[in-house]
């Protein structure tokens, strides 16, 4: 085969399967090119190579003595196939940083439950992706050990928070990456690095061992080059874990990508006016008209949907997420791991291992939330955006009585450049505008591409569905990305 | 929406984070820009909606287990990352001489 890291998920594991190649091959050649590119890049905080090989020559002893003697039993779903994780996950025995230096050197002793069900399934890992500082980001700027940059133009961010996730996949650095979603931080790299993303339904997958940020917010999400490879992961990370209080017992469904007659007839399409806003890039909001029409053209049923209360989400948003963000960091006292700066006193301690360990977003969030959550504010503040929660809540419930998916951009504009939101909090929080209002929902959205900006960067589409809909999602991005090629399109970067 | 320094401060203080004069006053600036962001939810009527609760409402269930034992990590692993250890437990400085 020529080059290997052309594969998706699901080529991978037909040329493994067939004998093309073995998974020691396959898993070199994404390491190869992730050597190459990643003095551009940086889309990795961790590679692990050697444990990548001893896993890939584990997963080719383990499919040669299936087909030798013991074919009772099925090979696992996933076996030999390269993945790359976010540092937002623990993988025992692999330092995670969640990207702060808090946690430069913390060597988690356990193994989170969605990785866990991968390693069942027989991946590869070859590493532990970069994110901005506690997944509270929206373009990796944020991390405790430098930026990546977005493949497809250097000079721009991939977006974040999961945006070594989306670079390495855009990168064709690894065939899919394991990401965190809590205000976008799935959907909106997927669509700055034109690659695939799915944020499952709040409960859908277990939060155990993803290192907490906004808790009732955090999902576990994949990136991949399509529909179908993102859905091939999924279907392994989803299902209920005891271990995760907020975790939700409901059968995970066998995904059929194709609907019964391969078009999307009778299909009901929401296109939210309240995400067509000024201010919004234009050839984005065209980019994601053609890509309407497309679904129109297959037989979907396109209807204007409202959602009133969407101008409200980044307000409620940015009062929640810091809110549960400064209790949960609390856990960073130096004590019991993390960094510790030596002192006189424990309370010394706190202040000073907190003070040097946390970068400049991460401390703005716990003031924030610290604020909004102290004596005197918390009805005002909390209190009053968990009861606007509410309402997008209803406004979502409300929509999906009348459409089956709704359909909006992603994120206002394309990839921007480094450093031009670096002072401006607020600005760098309108890039989530479009992304939050689904976490505070708690409902599924699936991002993907669906064209290019005049500067050739892509303009990301993404399908919101009803609680523990994905599969719907997958449906008909496949159905999408059957008649179209924007997933298939590769940065230039690649091409030398 | 404007925030003093002294509230800055004491938010610091609840918070557990030492921050420089710089900080402070850069934060005093963006939250105060950040906080009358926010203000524009005081408009909307709230008086009739209950507060969300963190799960979807589809499932509702007791999340309460049987209370048995189960394996848990070893101390060891436990005590790895510690800053500073002891005799199997974690060591801090004096916790009570030290308060006034």
């Amino acid at each position: 085969m020529s080059d290997l890291t052309g594969l998706g998920v699901r080529q991978c594991l037909e040329a493994l399967g067939r004998g093309d190649c073995s998974s020691r091959e396959l898993t070199l050649a994404f390491l190869e090119r992730s050597q190459r590119l990643e003095p551009d890049v940086h889309a990795f905080i961790t590679p692990t190579p050697e444990l990548a090989l001893q896993m890939a020559d584990a997963a080719d002893r383990r499919r040669q003595a299936w087909k030798r003697d013991d074919k009772s039993q099925p090979l696992p779903g996933l076996l030999g196939l390269p993945l790359a994780i976010k540092d937002v996950l623990a993988l025992q025995g692999v330092r995670c940083t969640c990207g702060s230096r808090i946690l430069e050197n913390f060597v988690p002793p356990y193994t989170s439950t969605a990785v866990q069900h991968l390693l069942d399934a027989g991946v590869v890992v070859t590493g532990k992706t970069n994110m901005d500082e506690f997944a509270m980001g929206s373009s990796t700027e944020n991390s405790g050990y430098g930026p990546t940059r977005n493949p497809w133009d250097l000079t721009r961010v991939p977006g974040g928070s999961s945006g070594g996730s989306a670079a390495a996949v855009a990168g064709r650095m690894v065939p899919a990456a394991l990401g965190s979603d809590t205000g976008g931080s799935v959907r909106q790299p997927a669509s700055f690095c034109g690659v695939t993303g799915i944020k499952p339904t709040y409960g859908r997958v277990s939060r155990y061992g993803l290192v907490a940020f906004g808790s009732s917010l955090d999902t576990v999400g994949v990136l991949a080059h399509s529909a179908e490879d993102a859905a091939l992961i999924f279907t392994h990370l989803a299902g209920y874990d005891p271990r995760d209080a907020t975790s939700i017992d409901v059968p995970v469904p066998e995904i059929a990508l194709h609907r019964q007659d391969g078009s999307l007839a009778g299909l009901r399409v929401g296109v939210p006016d309240e995400y067509f806003i000024s201010g919004i890039q234009p050839e984005v909001e065209a980019a994601i008209r053609q890509a309407i029409e497309v679904l129109h053209g297959l037989g979907a049923e396109i209807k204007p949907v409202r959602l009133p209360h969407t101008g409200e989400a980044l307000p409620v948003y940015y009062l929640i997420a810091p809110a549960e963000a400064s209790a949960n960091l609390a856990r960073y006292d130096g004590v019991r791991y993390g960094l510790r700066e030596p002192a006189d006193s424990v309370q010394e301690i706190f202040f000073n291992s907190r003070g040097k360990g946390f970068g400049a977003e991460v401390k703005r969030r716990i003031m924030l939330g610290t604020y909004a959550l102290s004596a005197g504010y918390y009805d005002a503040y909390y209190g009053q955006a968990q009861r606007v929660r509410t309402l997008i809540k209803d406004d979502f419930a409300q929509a999906f009585q009348e459409v089956d998916v709704i359909a909006a951009p992603v994120a206002p504009s394309t990839a921007f450049k480094l450093g031009e939101h670096s002072d401006d909090p607020l600005a760098m929080y309108l890039e989530d505008v479009f992304t939050l209002p689904a976490n505070l929902a708690g409902v599924p959205g699936l991002a993907f591409p669906v064209g290019f900006d005049q500067h050739g960067l892509p303009v990301g589409m993404q399908l919101m569905g009803a609680h523990f809909h994905e599969d719907l999602l997958f449906q008909v991005g496949h159905a999408y990305q059957n008649v179209t090629g924007w997933h298939t399109c590769t940065p230039a970067l690649l091409w030398v | 929406m404007s925030l003093t320094l002294s509230e800055v401060e004491h938010i610091a203080e609840l918070a557990r984070l030492k921050l420089t004069d710089e900080e402070k006053d850069r934060f005093r600036q963006q939250l105060s820009e950040i906080l009358e962001y926010a203000a524009r939810l005081q408009a909307v009527d709230t008086s009739q909606i209950p507060p969300t609760a963190a799960k979807p409402a589809a499932v509702v269930r007791s999340v309460l287990r049987p209370d048995v034992p189960e394996p848990c990590l070893e101390l060891k692993d436990v005590l790895a990352n510690a800053p500073q250890s002891e005799d199997d437990q974690f060591r801090v400085p004096p916790v009570l001489e030290q308060e006034p």
